[in-house]
């Protein structure tokens, strides 16, 4: 019989499962310059291939003279659109059921889109070919306003596809119309505004960002053309995706493709998709037989793969004068660029935009989105969000205070009058959302307290008055921000992409001497899935999470799964996680009946362990079982200890928070100083508190790059006007506050541990805070929408033309 | 006009030949045998970005890394002089500088990050003409003079008389900036520079350099300087005047935005803001140099 076992709180202690601050177990390598990324990888022989962009943003391609370039020593090939047309390889699908140009043929759509491949022995010859490479253009009116793609004698942007009434999402109207999609019930809503004592109409427009991960985006080919096997390392969000799409459109089996994904240095969304730099290096490792890496530059990860949001959301919301809403209604022109490659569940071509009715009560609601094509980069990927609920939270925000200064009422105050109540859950909302769980009330009532936010208040009534009297030309402003994401897509029944459903996986193998590997259809971007799922792993197992190993990445030994983005990790591939440890332990009681001579139903879990019902020191540790496992099965038992999950979630799950940025903002300068900001997160059960409170950081100093200076412009003739780090807006630690952050704990009702997932959150709520504060600040001016970047000349501008 | 050409830009410099002299004699002997697209290679902060995205493209890069003389900073009775080559870290912490001139401290403290701040030199941000470094606006208010040596030997140009817009500079191309002369403000002057800008290691969205002593009840010697509000450093004289005697804060600044000749839209802004926020700056940096002024 074993030893008297430690009492359970230190062995609980001992596993570091859920629940414990565990230091996340990535960090000594990427801390010591040891992570092993795309670009570290060097394979013998490898060529590099780097991209001829085109500086226009709409023109033909009259010629293309490679003969200079390919003179170029060290040169190996140039490839155009016709090299690839001739393996059909000059367009690929995208992820929204539209097609894209891997290399322009007749034209180019953008500026920066891909019009020759340049494939090189080094990166300094593959760029002097770039350099020598001879385009003639004529260029073509372009289309840069969303708001004028669909006018009358607008120019056609799609000469592919300009005769077709009907794309990937019904009817266009238009040549450089994509889709229009509407969600809930107009008349109804239509009536309610009718109805309404109050409507308040406003249009908020979301600018278009770029993720822009440190790491940007690349890929090594390499094709062996002896066992017919293609390798592709990549940085890729969803590698099994990436295996599927690439046999879809290849001669390739998905057997012989192999898909992986080393240490991602961030991805947010930029990593989702599939750009030309995959297909053109794995096109020239296919005909050559040579492995070929490409990897992009800053400017050209800004300007060509993947923008994010670019919305312009129409709103009217309705109320009674004592401030209880009765309607929301939506119309967004939504600026997809020239091609229509949104990384958004097949079915939803404007993602989960109808959660806009966000955490509130409202009876009836309606969106309509119309997608357009432009003469700008395609993308629209879910920037640390849960596809477009960035967008609907930021909507909804804006205009619950607006319609509060419109009621002369205070915006928590409104906010606490229209929530969805604790006892309402689970909730549907007039979109046909279930929403899992939520205590509203009690998570805003928290940062109020925290904030002093009566105090607040007082403080900014003294101020504007000040202000007034000419003392200081320095607003207050108190931003409230409450936000209900909607993450872990997603049910099968309604989230596919491109016919995979959005199910993940896990699958874990127990070592006879108890530690255990497991793998998982998901891929970290520096989420920290090493650390938290080993964690899930060792509260559902009992074996210590330092002695499990987390794989993922390698579509050859990882379980198929969709990936990483969508904050889908946790509420999915977390769930797999669990449900794949709850089979091992089912085993695992079987086998420790037998070794201690018992019914299964007369033992029960105990941390790390089985024991005898009512006998506590009869236990066998899992460690023990283990072992067992390998050597000591009851009869008819097969041997070992394995599990595989493959988890179909039954709903999202709708992790919320309360968010309080409090900004001092000077309207002679435009500079807005945070001088406080609280963030309040209930994100279910809580996996490791301090990888969430690194999450939430990271997710904060976004979410303040994004509201006060992040945009992706183009002028008039749709030049990209700041595709590089000096004007793309990254804060320093400089620029960054200090964040307070909070939780409250509701978990989900229908997640195996209760958890909802973090990583996005503060994305999501923190634009909404700061924003709300800035446009607080300046309403004591008569603003009543101060549109994003809040950087210093908007700022200035919005301020002196209230004035006027 | 539609489409505008703009070339891509790339992170791969094109193929250069480099040198190391170890003496400003044959620094310039390099250059005077071939001085054709040849550039002089100092803190590298600006030149070797603008290589990598084949915006530059020197045959050869000559590297004044391995002369020592030229980092040298001296602080006379009257005059300081300072090596091109000295560093902004060097300028920062150099106690005997800050006291004589804590303006240049001020400024430099006030580039870009630590980084760019160990590497970069006072005579690259001054003599690369990019009218976005801080150096030339502050250069002008001290009315600074730069020595360029040649194979045929040294001359001085004044600061306030150096740049001439869009890079280019009075250097001719076989000349080296070795020094930076200033004659040395009065005991008991007052300074400021402000600068506005979007975030850590972005260039000023405008930046305002005042010098100033008290005479009697108002100013003297004042110079004001302003940074990236035009296609050159502006030397605001005018404004200067203004302040001088008993002074008018509110009429030079205003001045000193009338100076500026911003482009109509960038991302800093429009025109207009920019105006406003010299305004605004200037008048902040008059205060600040008043309060100092002893």
């Amino acid at each position: 019989m074993s030893e008297a076992p430690a009492p359970a709180a230190e062995r609980r202690k001992g596993l570091q499962g859920i629940g414990a601050s565990r230091k996340r177990v990535e960090d000594a390598r990427f801390i010591q310059g040891k992570g092993r990324y795309v670009d570290d990888i060097k394979l013998p022989g490898m060529l590099f291939g780097d991209f001829v962009r085109s500086p226009y943003a709409h023109a033909k391609i009259k010629s293309i003279d490679i003969s200079a370039a390919t003179a170029i020593e060290g040169v190996v090939t140039v490839i155009t659109a016709k090299e690839l047309a001739a393996h059909s390889l000059d367009w690929m699908p995208t992820l929204a059921g539209d097609k894209q140009a891997v290399l322009a043929g007749d034209k180019v759509l953008f500026q920066g889109q891909e019009v020759a491949f340049v494939v090189a022995a080094d990166r300094y010859a593959a760029a002097d070919g770039v350099a020598a490479v001879k385009v003639e253009y004529e260029d073509l009116p372009p289309v840069i306003d969303p708001f004028k793609a669909m006018d009358e004698g607008a120019p056609v942007l799609r000469e592919d596809i300009k005769d077709q009434t009907e794309g990937a999402h019904g009817k266009r109207d238009h040549h450089n119309h994509i889709f229009n999609w509407q969600f809930g019930d107009s008349d109804a809503t239509e009536k309610a505004l009718a109805d309404s004592e109050i409507v308040v109409e406003e249009m908020i427009s979301y600018q278009r960002v770029h993720p822009c991960p440190l790491e940007t985006c690349g890929c090594v080919a390499s094709y062996d053309k002896v066992n017919g096997k293609m390798t592709v390392y990549g940085t890729f969000q969803a590698p099994h995706a990436v295996r599927t799409v690439a046999s879809l459109i290849s001669p390739l089996a998905e057997h012989d493709i192999r898909i992986v994904s080393p240490d991602i240095g961030g991805g947010f969304g930029n990593k989702v998709g599939v750009y030309p730099g995959y297909i053109c290096a794995i096109a020239v490792t296919f005909l050559t037989g040579i492995p070929v890496k490409w990897i992009e530059d800053r400017t050209e990860n800004l300007m060509a793969t993947a923008f994010a949001r670019d919305y312009h959301m129409k709103g009217r919301i309705g109320a009674t004068k004592d401030g209880r809403i009765t309607s929301l209604a939506c119309h967004t022109i939504a600026d997809h660029g020239a091609f229509d490659a949104c990384a958004d569940p097949t079915k939803w071509p404007a993602g989960f935009f109808n959660i806009c009715t966000g955490s509130y009560d409202i009876p009836a609601a309606h969106v309509s989105v119309d997608g357009v094509y432009t003469n700008k980069a395609p993308g629209g990927v879910a920037y640390r969000c849960s596809f477009r609920v960035t967008e609907a939270s930021y909507f909804i925000e804006r205009m619950v205070d607006i319609l509060a200064r419109r009621l002369d009422m205070d915006p928590a105050e409104l906010r606490r009058k229209n929530f969805i109540k604790k006892e309402q859950f689970p909730y549907t909302s007039a979109m046909g959302w279930e929403y899992d769980s939520g205590d509203y009330h009690t998570a805003l009532d928290k940062a109020l307290d925290a904030v002093g936010y009566a105090k607040l208040r007082e403080e900014q009534k003294e101020n504007r008055a000040a202000f007034d009297r000419g003392e200081t030309r320095s607003l207050l402003g108190v931003g409230v921000a409450f936000f209900t994401e909607i993450v872990g897509a997603g049910p099968i029944k309604n989230c596919d992409i491109l016919g995979l459903g959005m199910f993940d996986s896990c699958e874990i193998r127990i070592h006879p001497t108890g530690s255990a590997i497991a793998r998982l259809g998901t891929i970290s971007q520096g989420q920290g899935h090493s650390t938290t799922f080993a964690q899930i792993l060792a509260t559902e197992i009992g074996l210590p999470a330092s002695s499990i190993t987390v794989e993922e990445g390698d579509t050859d030994t990882a379980p198929y799964g969709l990936g990483t983005y969508g904050s889908r990790s946790t509420p999915v591939a977390g769930a797999a996680a669990a449900m794949a440890g709850r089979k091992i332990r089912a085993k695992a009681q079987m086998i420790a009946a037998h070794l201690l001579e018992v019914h299964d139903d007369d033992l029960e879990w105990d941390v790390d362990g089985f024991v005898v019902k009512g006998d506590s020191s009869k236990r066998k540790t899992m460690a023990e079982i283990a072992f067992a496992a390998y050597n000591n099965v009851p009869p008819n038992m097969e041997p070992g200890l394995e599990a595989v999950s493959y988890y179909d979630p039954p709903n999202m799950t709708y992790p919320f928070g309360a968010y309080i940025c409090v900004a001092d903002v000077n309207v002679d300068t435009g500079v807005t100083t945070v001088r406080r900001f609280y963030a309040l997160d209930d994100c279910g059960t809580r996996i490791n508190p301090m990888v969430i409170e690194g999450q939430v950081h990271g997710g904060l100093t976004e979410s303040l790059a994004i509201a006060m200076g992040q945009e992706i412009a183009y002028d008039a003739d749709g030049n990209v006007t700041g595709g590089s780090l000096i004007d793309y807006y990254l804060p320093t630690a400089v620029e960054t506050p200090a964040w307070e952050t909070d939780y409250t704990e509701t978990p989900s009702n229908h997640h195996p541990i209760g958890a909802k997932g973090v990583g996005e959150s503060p994305n999501v709520g923190g634009v909404s805070a700061f924003s709300n504060a800035v446009n607080d600040a300046l309403a004591h001016l008569g603003v009543v929408h101060a549109q994003m970047p809040h950087d210093h000349w908007r700022v200035w501008q919005a301020a002196r033309q209230a004035k006027k | 006009m539609l489409g505008r050409i703009r070339e891509r830009e790339n992170m791969i410099p094109g193929k250069f030949a480099y040198a190391k002299p170890s003496s400003v004699a044959e620094a310039t002997a390099m250059l005077k045998e071939d001085a054709d697209e040849v550039y002089v290679l100092a803190g590298g902060q600006s030149i070797i970005s603008m290589m990598k995205l084949r915006q530059s493209a020197p045959r050869r890069l000559i590297d004044l890394n391995g002369i020592d003389e030229l980092r040298a900073i001296e602080v006379g009775a009257d005059e300081i002089s300072i090596g091109a080559m000295a560093t902004q870290h060097q300028v920062i912490n150099d106690a005997k500088l800050a006291e004589a001139c804590p303006l240049l401290a001020e400024a430099a403290a006030q580039i870009a990050d630590p980084q760019v701040r160990y590497r970069g030199t006072i005579g690259g941000n001054a003599a690369n003409g990019d009218q976005a470094n801080d150096m030339p606006a502050v250069m002008q208010a001290l009315d600074a003079e730069y020595v360029l040596a040649s194979a045929d030997g040294e001359r001085s140009v004044k600061a306030r008389d150096f740049y001439e817009g869009g890079l280019e500079t009075e250097r001719a191309e076989n000349e080296i900036l070795v020094r930076i002369k200033i004659p040395r403000p009065a005991a008991g002057h007052g300074w400021a520079y402000v600068k506005q800008k979007r975030k850590t290691g972005d260039y000023a969205t405008a930046a305002v350099a005042v010098l100033l002593r008290k005479d009697g009840g108002g100013f003297a010697d004042v110079a004001l300087g302003l940074t990236n509000v035009a296609d050159v450093p502006v030397c605001a004289t005018e404004a200067a005047e203004l302040l001088k005697g008993p002074g008018d804060a509110e009429a030079a600044a205003a001045k000193a935005a009338e100076l500026a000749d911003p482009p109509e839209m960038d991302p800093r802004g429009p025109a207009e803001f920019r105006r406003h926020l010299v305004a605004v700056l200037a008048k902040e940096a008059i205060a600040a140099a008043a309060a100092r002024a002893k």
